[in-house]
């Protein structure tokens, strides 16, 4: 932590070294989904046989609908729900927005498997039938606490009397709402539904201890299928992995192209 | 903002009903048996004694310790001088990226890529392919203790990483000059300055390793095959298999209680050395 001397040699190694380490798995899924044979180990030929398979097993078609499907419904209920509780939390008192924290760090803390048979016995006491249902409430509990956090800070920065402002010059609480505090507050309320997209895209635990009833998401598809080596599951592995990847792409590149726009403006 | 404060009571039901009342169950089931009805709430120890008692759940669970805690020295081993280089390369915006970089995979489907590493390990797989290319003999991976570690740290040294890189950039630099002034060699201002300082970096690393490592059942299950046995898969099996809520909840609090010792030990020997050495 000298001046600012260059970055060694040896460093620059020991960085890839652990970036090779870190991506080399997710290349070799992508390049063996594309193999001609079952081997994962020689590749002999492009092809996109595994993606037909895939599409003929009626199990991974529906689990990659079902991700993604419970991925937007959960990702819309919990932004709302997320800015809605955040917006409250911010003009309530200090003891119930602790108690509140507290009580959204136990599904953040916890280890994922506790939240999943909590939530299972949970369902089955009060006689919810295992399925999408209970699925989607699953997702819609552990991604308002990231939603939430996300929201916070950017709340805090605003002016505190910024909606009194808004209510005196005649809005009303809708429009004080809509109007001013949601628009300020847009880029936590965005970085909170890309959280919970992810969140609830790339869950497994959770979802398989409440889950039942033929609806699987694609890791518990991948999860009941890797007792034996099936090439499909590096094609769906794939699919999951270039959805993540734009949706990323597209949240990390929007914000730039906005801010060059408006400086050329 | 007091006019919205009303806006938070739907969020106080629903957090009690969808995240206190599981809670809750786990304890009630914890401390019943099967059979006896939870509503006719019992209370007994005897999930915790049948745990115990059987030298085969005491393995498991010290297996599942030694596991997680390999993994932890690991991703710190490794993961320190990773965060220690990135925060000292040149340019914020290299160093963004390079953040970004490694938070990449964290988003990226843990089973996906826990899978991959199914067919690298392999008996024929890619690296006893490789191995046998070049005329070395093959090498047992899979189903061993070593891709189940192996397994552990590819997925969780991102958040070790991330967290001590965090502690290194907001640590204050003058306190290096300082030391730089007084004549400390590089050596010297690192361990006596720049490590001390990044001891709640690490903290919260192993934090965020050691707990999902500890509880981990599907890591265990794809590399470590079904033969292989960790507290994590104990609870799934209790769940899902046997039927057992009872007994399975209890195991999990038996988890919960391991992990919040951990977790007390690492923060004690956090204020230690900083305490004594006084930077």
């Amino acid at each position: 932590m000298k001046d600012k001397h260059k970055t060694s040699f040896a460093s620059k190694i020991y960085v890839m070294l652990i970036l090779l380490f870190l991506y080399f798995p997710i290349i070799y899924t992508v390049v063996f989904s594309f193999n001609e044979t079952r081997s994962l180990s020689v590749f002999e030929g492009f092809s996109f046989k595994w993606y037909q398979k895939m599409l003929k097993d009626s199990s991974m078609v529906n689990a990659i609908f079902y991700t993604i499907l419970v991925a937007v419904i959960a990702t819309a209920v919990s932004t709302v729900a997320g800015t809605i509780t955040a917006i409250g939390l911010s003009g309530s008192r200090r003891i119930l927005r602790k108690i509140i924290n507290e009580v959204n760090n136990l599904p953040i803390l916890n280890p994922d498997i506790v939240t999943g048979i909590g939530l299972l016995m949970f369902f089955s006491a009060i006689a919810i039938k295992k399925g999408l249902m209970t699925l989607l409430l699953a997702h819609i509990m552990f991604c308002i606490p990231f939603v939430i956090l996300s929201i916070m800070p950017k709340i805090r920065t605003l002016d505190p009397n910024l909606a009194d402002a808004a209510l005196d010059l005649g809005a009303t609480p809708i429009q004080a709402l809509t109007k001013v505090i949601v628009p300020q507050i847009m880029p936590g309320i965005i970085s909170g539904a890309l959280i919970a997209f992810t969140m609830s895209f790339d869950d497994f635990v959770i979802s398989y201890f409440v889950t039942g009833n033929g609806v699987n998401n694609i890791s518990i598809v991948v999860y009941t299928m890797s007792k034996r080596i099936n090439p499909s599951i590096n094609a769906l592995s794939t699919v999951i992995i270039i959805i993540i990847t734009v949706v990323l792409l597209i949240a990390n590149i929007l914000p730039i192209i906005k801010e060059k726009r408006r400086k050329t403006k | 903002m007091r006019s919205f404060r009303s806006m938070i009571y739907p969020y106080i039901i629903w957090s009690f009903i969808m995240i206190i009342i599981p809670m809750l169950l786990i304890a009630a089931y914890a401390f019943t048996v099967k059979g006896n009805s939870v509503l006719a709430f019992r209370f007994t120890l005897e999930n915790f004694r049948a745990f115990f008692a059987d030298s085969v759940f005491l393995k498991v669970l010290k297996r599942s310790i030694y596991i997680a805690f390999v993994t932890t020295v690991l991703c710190i081993l490794l993961g320190y001088p990773t965060a220690y280089i990135i925060a000292n390369i040149a340019g914020e915006k290299n160093k963004f990226m390079m953040v970004l970089f490694i938070t990449i995979p964290t988003w990226i489907n843990m089973l996906v890529r826990t899978y991959a590493w199914l067919g690298i390990l392999q008996d024929n797989g890619l690296v006893n392919t490789l191995l046998s290319m070049v005329g070395l003999p093959t090498l047992r991976l899979i189903h061993t203790d070593f891709a189940v570690i192996l397994g552990m740290v590819y997925n969780f040294i991102p958040f070790m990483v991330l967290q001590i890189y965090t502690s290194l950039t907001k640590m204050d630099k003058s306190y290096l000059e300082a030391a730089q002034d007084l004549g400390a060699n590089g050596i010297q201002s690192f361990l006596r300055i720049t490590l001390p300082l990044s001891f709640p970096g690490i903290i919260s690393g192993i934090t965020l390793v050691f707990l999902p490592a500890v509880s981990s059942f599907f890591i265990p299950k794809l590399l470590g095959g079904g033969q292989y046995v960790l507290i994590g898969n104990v609870v799934e099996n209790e769940f899902l298999i046997a039927g057992n809520w009872n007994f399975g909840s209890a195991i999990s609090l038996i988890m919960a209680i391991t992990i919040i010792l951990f977790m007390w030990l690492a923060k004690k020997a956090d204020k230690d050395p900083s305490g004594e050495g006084g930077v």
